[in-house]
């Protein structure tokens, strides 16, 4: 049984979509859990994309070909998957704030996000602070993932923070941001919630923070 | 040839700008715009960025023209002005330098992933870059700017699209890389080894990269460039990654330290040189005395 998790999470790695689709069948019709399934064999192959893509040993190509066999294995599961078994499966609000025009960083973690089972709305660059929060409240999601490339714009981070803590959403809607001016001391003088080094950092940080929830 | 690749040939050094975007926006971009309309919109706006670099003393001005091939002029649901947003880019730049500068038409990536990692059709890629870069050629372009790539596929896309409209046009093509264990690589995993090759046949005039994460990283390019080409080179680098101090951003590579290092660069054999994302006239003025001293 652990052993054909391993395989899918193997040929996951490898981006084999048609072989990790055939072994999720081959794995439901085992009797195996969906939920067992999704965290031990597509999201724990996905996790070591992640890692080989931060240390280079990968490169975007590798992970876009991951991402659509997680996809299409994750379609499968969906309908199978009822409400309990869905922990993992939470919802995030992504953007690069407003005043920033630099989208590659956040397109990928969008990318990765999507590939672990996450539900991504990319709301896109330059995003308004209300547009955040806005999406949020109506998608009900509980985290919200901020990019930035330059120094200039990471105050519209600051800007959405507050504008949660003036709703009192502060506690149900997290945030976490990321990008190449950021560090875990200068998220924290923003008040964010959480800080994220790289793509792969951002998945697992936000799988984590989605699983507490 | 061209008086700009002659100029090239015959040893000078020319100085290209600085970013784009952040005097946009700090000119009167609106959120939420696309940068290039502007040039339909308030042209002022980007002739105003042209003429604070031209001041500055740069050789090599770009079009605001970045985002303006038709795939990402989409995004905007502007695809069907994408001639008039070219002409216009490259014209309000003309206007400002006349004879005096070179005109960059700047072609950056088209932001869609070809096929088959993403949904990118690889013939209507080209199209795109072609329709972008006829319109550039019509309005009098100087050099055709391939730049920001992370994909070698696609930049081989943007200059074939180049030499098909235009033949003789001079035409740069710039790779963005990262620094990993294994040496210099795209996001798409190309290595510079391999960009400089497939940039070479496909008939780039120059090859280079821009952006980056800060000088000391680009002199390094520079050095293995020159290693594997023997095209001319170009190197516009960002000024470093950002960093805190007492709770504020602040571009770590000032004006003086462009200035200094300019010469390193030179050393390894760069024939244009100039900014990217966190530079600004200021940065461009200070490596104009540079270079005026040497």
């Amino acid at each position: 049984m652990m052993e054909l998790l391993a395989q899918i999470s193997e040929q996951l790695q490898k981006g084999e979509d048609e072989t990790v689709l055939e072994l999720t069948k081959k794995a439901l019709a085992e009797n195996l859990s969906p939920n067992d399934i999704l965290n031990k064999g597509l999201i724990a192959g996905m996790t070591v994309v992640g890692e080989k893509f931060r240390d280079f040993e990968i490169f975007l190509p590798d992970v876009l070909l991951s991402a659509k066999a997680m996809t299409a294995a994750v379609d499968h599961l969906k309908p199978l998957l009822i409400q309990r078994d869905l922990p993992n499966i939470g919802k995030i609000v992504i953007g690069t704030v407003q005043g920033d025009l630099h989208d590659i960083g956040k397109n990928l973690v969008g990318i990765m996000l999507k590939g672990i089972g996450v539900e991504v709305i990319d709301l896109g660059k330059d995003v308004p602070p209300e547009k955040f929060v806005d999406t949020a409240v109506k998608e009900e999601a509980g985290l919200i993932g901020m990019s930035a490339l330059l120094t200039t714009s990471t105050p519209m981070m600051k800007k959405v923070i507050e504008i949660l803590h003036e709703r009192g959403l502060n506690k149900s809607i997290k945030t976490i941001v990321g990008g190449a001016p950021l560090s875990a001391a200068y998220a924290s003088d923003l008040g964010a919630d959480d800080y994220a080094s790289d793509a792969a950092d951002a998945v697992e940080r936000v799988t984590k923070i989605l699983e507490e929830k | 040839m061209s008086s700009f690749l002659e100029d090239i040939k015959s040893g000078k050094i020319l100085l290209s700008d600085g970013a784009m975007g952040s005097l946009l926006m700090e000119k009167g971009l609106k959120h939420g715009e696309c940068p290039e309309h502007l040039n339909l919109t308030q042209p002022e706006i980007p002739e105003e960025v042209a003429r604070l670099y031209f001041d500055a003393g740069a050789d090599v001005i770009q079009s605001n023209t970045f985002g303006a091939s038709p795939m990402k002029l989409a995004e905007y649901g502007l695809d069907d002005k994408t001639e008039e947003i070219n002409v216009a880019g490259v014209s309000i730049v003309k206007n400002v330098v006349g004879n005096n500068a070179y005109v960059y038409g700047s072609c950056g990536p088209s932001g869609k992933i070809l096929q088959p990692f993403g949904d990118g059709d690889p013939d209507e890629m080209q199209r795109g870059f072609e329709t972008q870069i006829q319109a550039m050629v019509s309005a009098n372009v100087d050099v055709i700017f391939i730049e920001t790539m992370t994909d070698l596929n696609e930049a081989l896309l943007a200059l074939k699209a180049a030499k098909s409209v235009a033949p003789d046009m001079a035409v740069v093509a710039c790779m963005t890389y990262e620094a990993t264990p294994k040496g210099f690589y795209t996001i798409m995993g190309n290595s510079l080894a391999d960009c400089a090759a497939g940039l070479e046949s496909a008939g780039a005039d120059v090859i280079g990269s821009n952006c980056g994460n800060g000088l000391d990283k680009m002199i390094e390019i520079a050095i293995e460039l020159k290693k594997v080409s023997h095209l001319p080179l170009v190197i516009q680098s960002n000024a470093g990654l950002p960093q805190n101090q007492d709770g504020h951003l602040v571009y770590p590579e000032t004006p003086d330290i462009f200035a200094e290092k300019v010469t390193d660069l030179i050393d390894a054999g760069v024939s244009i040189v100039g900014g990217c994302c966190g530079t600004t006239p200021e940065t461009i003025k200070a490596i104009r005395q540079t270079l005026d001293s040497i």
